[in-house]
């Protein structure tokens, strides 16, 4: 019981603490194969730091949904973190069928970025509200696919069974049915994040942007609080595909929890390579690469009532 | 027995109140209606959710003068079910009314806007109460004639007028399968009688026509693809609040008659429960592919009615196909969240009605490309209006995510329960589900950042202004309704699980009460909008934003943004129209460069609907043409002797055939 505590203690803590050092991995690996020694590692902390020192700059045009996007859309992928089994034994909150909670929690964040960008009244942030909306009407079937593969697969509605205790024997019954919905979740991953090669997040051409269009306007604390949301979905949907892969769930706390930071930075790291040696796709082929993970996943639901 | 007289006086009183209210001077004829028809929902509603709560089944019966069928009048779960939205909803609409269709204003249409208002309630309840086939038509076509005339009161112009007609063609067709409907069903049965059949009635050809023409019939009212084709015109085009009561309530009249003949009729052979899934999931994710090309926002509405149906009608469909398989988790968690749906949904759409027609009132325009900013110059509007948008879209923590997840849980539970059942084909529903909810999102940020956020874009949404009490009061206890069940979800499945009672039974009540999930939901909905809040809180802090001006957007650096530049509705849905504009079919007029110093020219898109206006009314030109052809091949040569003699011939083979098939 007390170990459920810890556990639950040590998520959070993780939640809170660790989204930008996986922002500053993948930022030092793309310098690295640039040939570069780039910022520091915690770099990204000090820049939340400092943005919440510094005053907004609110346009006349916008509204209370300019401000209150950032907050709703934090708070919900924060209520979404909660759900995810993260230690590999229970997450703090689960339940049966949390896993379209989670879902759903996403979309809600997604509602409120996409409002504040329409607030600013700037056919550019439109742009990127248009482009993000489209983007993520592909990428939910891909999501909800690889969800109901891991359910099948699993035989449990909660999260905290399907990334938690039970996907660990799955790995010797039903291995390439849980590599297909990895590759595809990692797709959905790179899309619903900003990453190369659907979004650029270090650009600032119209060609080119999704997630960075949407904020250009919020400043100081309200674009500290985007950053640290962005962050944390980054590390929440990377979270999954971590659990999927490295599957530990053993009684030492300290074992999960270690092997657990360990994946993750892995993954960012994988995220960075990714990024370093691929270009972006053109926009007009992002629709096909997303109902392609959707094959995949949906593969992996076929191949598994197959058995 | 005394609850079912006190319901029935509602239904009459609300019936004759518009008559009533011709009685009174011209000055207070608004404000007489709409009392008489907020009392009348207050003590329906009030006594209709007594007999939900306490269980009972209510039956009265006795002879009537007509020669076929009987007064049996029934009230059991499910009819006490949907009593409530069909008492509460046309009353908070008859006080919106007040407000939004005055007298003074529309001298020519507000009495018998009233008339026809009061009956489409009272025939409403009719249907619901009704336990005889022909009892049940009586009050369907009241229901039927009373929205037309409704519809129609919306303007003279020729687009309310086409609607008004497509609208009073459809419902009579589904009338007419109706008719066909009872008729066979008294053929098989021996009576007009609404009630489950014996087993062993009917050959499997009988079941299966009687299961087509009631789906037929009714589905025409609820609005399924592809049968939908006079809901949009309809309700676009009437007024205001007369929208909020077609979508929010009449179309559930259809569904229930839908649920009715589903448990009417045994639930084998399976292809039933698969063509109301497969009809459902078609229905939700097309609508809103049509719902996404549409410049008005009432249109846009009104697909968001049919995209809502559909959901209902795959919920209805998962609950058929675990009653024929004998999967209990599918159907007591498919029926509950089609039946809390219904509340949801009656809640939430009529709640946008209201909010469009206080735009529409405000701006005078139903384009949404016309307006813009309407959050600075409505803010309580916008508010609610954001609530809305939230609670169609179904997203936690409002009530529309309520009902979806729980048909959600009703294909996990069964996949992870006992080995069988249906398997993989259920993936298709919460496939349709998700990508629902996906476009969902997008179609009601099209609705909500075109009108409320952002510059206006012309003179008339610079124009606008909040809405009086009359036209506020009525949102905002929807508003507040919607967030409720939202926040209480284990409340509203209790209320759901009484509702399907009648199909499932008592154990079924039982086995639904216990889901511990809902109580977690409550608390996380909570938690996150106190954390929301303070985030806000801290945010609007007026120490954190700069000096007192605010400067215009900066949108990286365009120095004069004009309001014209925003992204519109248009915009937003372009790219998803273009990929499915193999579908959708919208139609593009580019505009014309001849020359080397062309004249002004436009560029126009339009969605029409596929059904109507590319297949069904090329169609009946079509067969127009030919038979006025037909007609017109006569002329001038004894023309009315000729039709007399094919009459005459008709009429023989008629005869002949009908004598060879008694022979």
């Amino acid at each position: 019981m007390t170990n459920r505590w810890i556990d639950a203690a040590l998520g959070v803590l993780l939640l809170l603490t660790l989204p930008f050092l996986l922002q500053g991995v993948i930022i030092k690996t793309k310098a690295f194969f640039g040939g570069r020694s780039g910022p520091p590692l915690l770099q990204p902390y000090y820049d939340f730091f400092k943005l919440l020192r510094k005053q907004m700059v609110l346009s006349r045009t916008t509204s209370w949904v300019f401000l209150a996007g950032p907050a709703i859309s934090l708070t919900a992928i924060l209520g979404a973190s909660l759900l995810l089994p993260l230690g590999g034994r229970s997450a703090p909150i689960h339940f049966a069928g949390d896993l379209v909670l989670f879902a759903y929690l996403l979309a809600l964040s997604r509602f409120f970025t996409a409002a504040a960008a329409l607030d600013t009244g700037s056919s550019f942030e439109g742009m990127g509200a248009a482009r993000e909306l489209t983007f993520a009407a592909l990428a939910e079937p891909a999501l909800f696919l690889g969800l109901l593969a891991l359910v099948k697969a699993t035989g449990s509605m909660e999260l905290s069974g399907l990334l938690g205790h039970a996907i660990a024997p799955v790995w010797s019954t039903a291995a390439a049915t849980l590599v297909l919905v990895a590759a595809g979740l990692f797709v959905v991953v790179l899309a619903e994040n900003s990453r190369i090669p659907v979004d650029d997040p270090n650009t600032h051409l119209e060609l080119t942007m999704i997630h960075e269009v949407m904020v250009l306007d919020h400043s100081g604390p309200a674009l500290g609080l985007i950053h640290y949301g962005a962050a944390l979905k980054f590390f929440a949907m990377t979270s999954i595909i971590a659990r999927l892969v490295v599957p530990v769930s053993t009684e030492s706390i300290l074992f999960n929890w270690s092997v657990f930071v360990a994946a993750m930075i892995g993954l960012a790291v994988v995220v960075g390579v990714v990024e370093s040696v691929m270009a972006r796709l053109q926009l007009v082929l992002v629709p096909n690469l997303l109902i392609g993970a959707g094959m995949l996943t949906g593969l992996a639901l076929v191949l598994l009532f197959m058995r | 027995m005394i609850s079912l007289i006190l319901i029935g006086a509602a239904a009459g009183f609300a019936g004759i109140s518009g008559m009533l209210s011709l009685l009174l001077p011209r000055r207070s004829r608004d404000q007489f209606f709409a009392a008489c028809m907020v009392l009348s929902g207050a003590v329906g509603t009030a006594v209709s959710l007594f007999l939900l709560v306490s269980g009972q089944t209510l039956a009265y019966e006795s002879p009537w003068l007509l020669p076929i069928g009987r007064f049996a009048v029934r009230l059991d779960s499910l009819s006490a079910f949907f009593l409530v939205p069909v008492f509460l909803v046309p009353s908070l609409a008859a006080l919106f009314g007040s407000s939004y269709w005055k007298e003074e204003e529309h001298r020519s249409s507000a009495g018998f806007l009233r008339i026809a208002f009061g009956l489409l309630a009272a025939g409403m309840a009719g249907v619901l109460l009704a336990q005889d086939g022909v009892l049940l038509l009586i009050a369907w076509e009241i229901m039927a004639l009373s929205a037309f005339f409704a519809i129609a009161a919306g303007g003279a112009g020729a687009e309310v007028r086409s609607a008004a007609w497509v609208y009073l063609v459809a419902t009579h067709v589904g009338t007419l399968s109706l008719v066909g409907c009872f008729t066979l069903l008294s053929a098989v049965t021996g009576s007009f009688d609404l009630v489950p059949l014996a087993s062993g009635v009917g050959t499997g050809r009988e079941l299966s026509w009687l299961f087509v023409l009631g789906l037929v019939g009714f589905g025409l009212k609820a609005g399924i693809m592809p049968l939908h084709v006079w809901l949009p015109g309809a309700h676009a085009n009437a007024p205001s609040h007369v929208s909020a009561v077609l979508s929010g309530v009449m179309l559930k009249i259809g569904v229930y008659g839908v649920i009715r003949i589903c448990w009417m009729l045994p639930s084998e052979p399976l292809w039933k429960s698969w063509l109301l899934i497969g009809l459902g999931a078609g229905s939700a994710v097309l609508a809103l592919l049509f719902a996404l090309g549409q410049h008005d926002y009432k249109r846009l509405l009104a697909y968001s009615s049919i995209e809502n149906i559909g959901i209902l009608i795959t919920g209805l469909g998962l609950a058929h196909l675990g009653h024929a398989m004998g999967r209990p988790i599918l159907t007591l968690l498919g029926l509950a969240g089609a039946l809390l749906h219904v509340w949801n949904h009656a809640l939430f759409k009529s709640l946008l009605f209201f909010i469009a027609g206080t735009t529409l009132h405000a701006t005078g325009t139903r384009r949404l490309n016309a307006l813009g900013g309407l959050g600075k110059k409505m803010p309580k509007t916008a508010a609610v209006a954001a609530i809305a948008c939230l609670a169609a879209a179904a997203l936690p923590p409002l009530n529309g995510f309520v009902s979806e997840w729980l048909l959600y849980r009703a294909v996990l539970g069964d996949w992870t329960a006992s080995p069988g059942g249906a398997g993989l084909p259920l993936a298709v529903a919460v496939l349709a589900i998700a990508l629902a909810g996906a476009l969902a999102i997008a179609v009601f940020i099209r609705f909500f950042g075109t009108a409320f956020l952002g510059q206006e874009r012309t003179e008339s949404a610079a124009a606008a202004h909040d809405p009086s009490r009359g036209m506020l009061a009525p949102m905002v206890i929807l508003t507040g309704l919607c967030l409720g069940i939202g926040l209480l979800p284990a409340g509203a499945l209790w209320m759901a699980a009484r509702g399907s009672a009648f199909w499932i039974g008592s154990d079924g009540v039982a086995a639904l009460a216990a889901t511990p999930a809902l109580w977690t939901m409550t608390a996380i909905g909570i938690g996150l909008l106190a954390l929301a809040a303070t985030w806000f809180a801290v945010l609007r802090n007026p120490a954190r934003s700069s000096a007192p001006s605010r400067p215009g957007t900066w949108g990286c650096g365009y120095a004069r943004p004009s309001a014209r530049m925003q992204y519109g509705e248009s915009s937003l849905a372009q790219s998803l129209i273009g990929l499915v504009r193999g579908i959708v079919l919208p139609r593009r007029k580019l505009p014309s460069l001849a020359g080397p110093f062309p004249a002004s020219s436009a560029f126009e898109t339009d969605t029409p609907d596929v059904v109507l206006d590319r297949a069904m009314l090329p169609a009946f030109g079509w067969v127009a043409r030919g038979l006025t052809r037909f007609r017109q091949m006569h002329r001038g040569r004894g023309r009315v002797q000729v039709q007399i003699l094919y009459l005459v011939v008709g009429l023989l083979l008629l005869l002949a055939f009908a004598s060879k098939g008694e022979g």
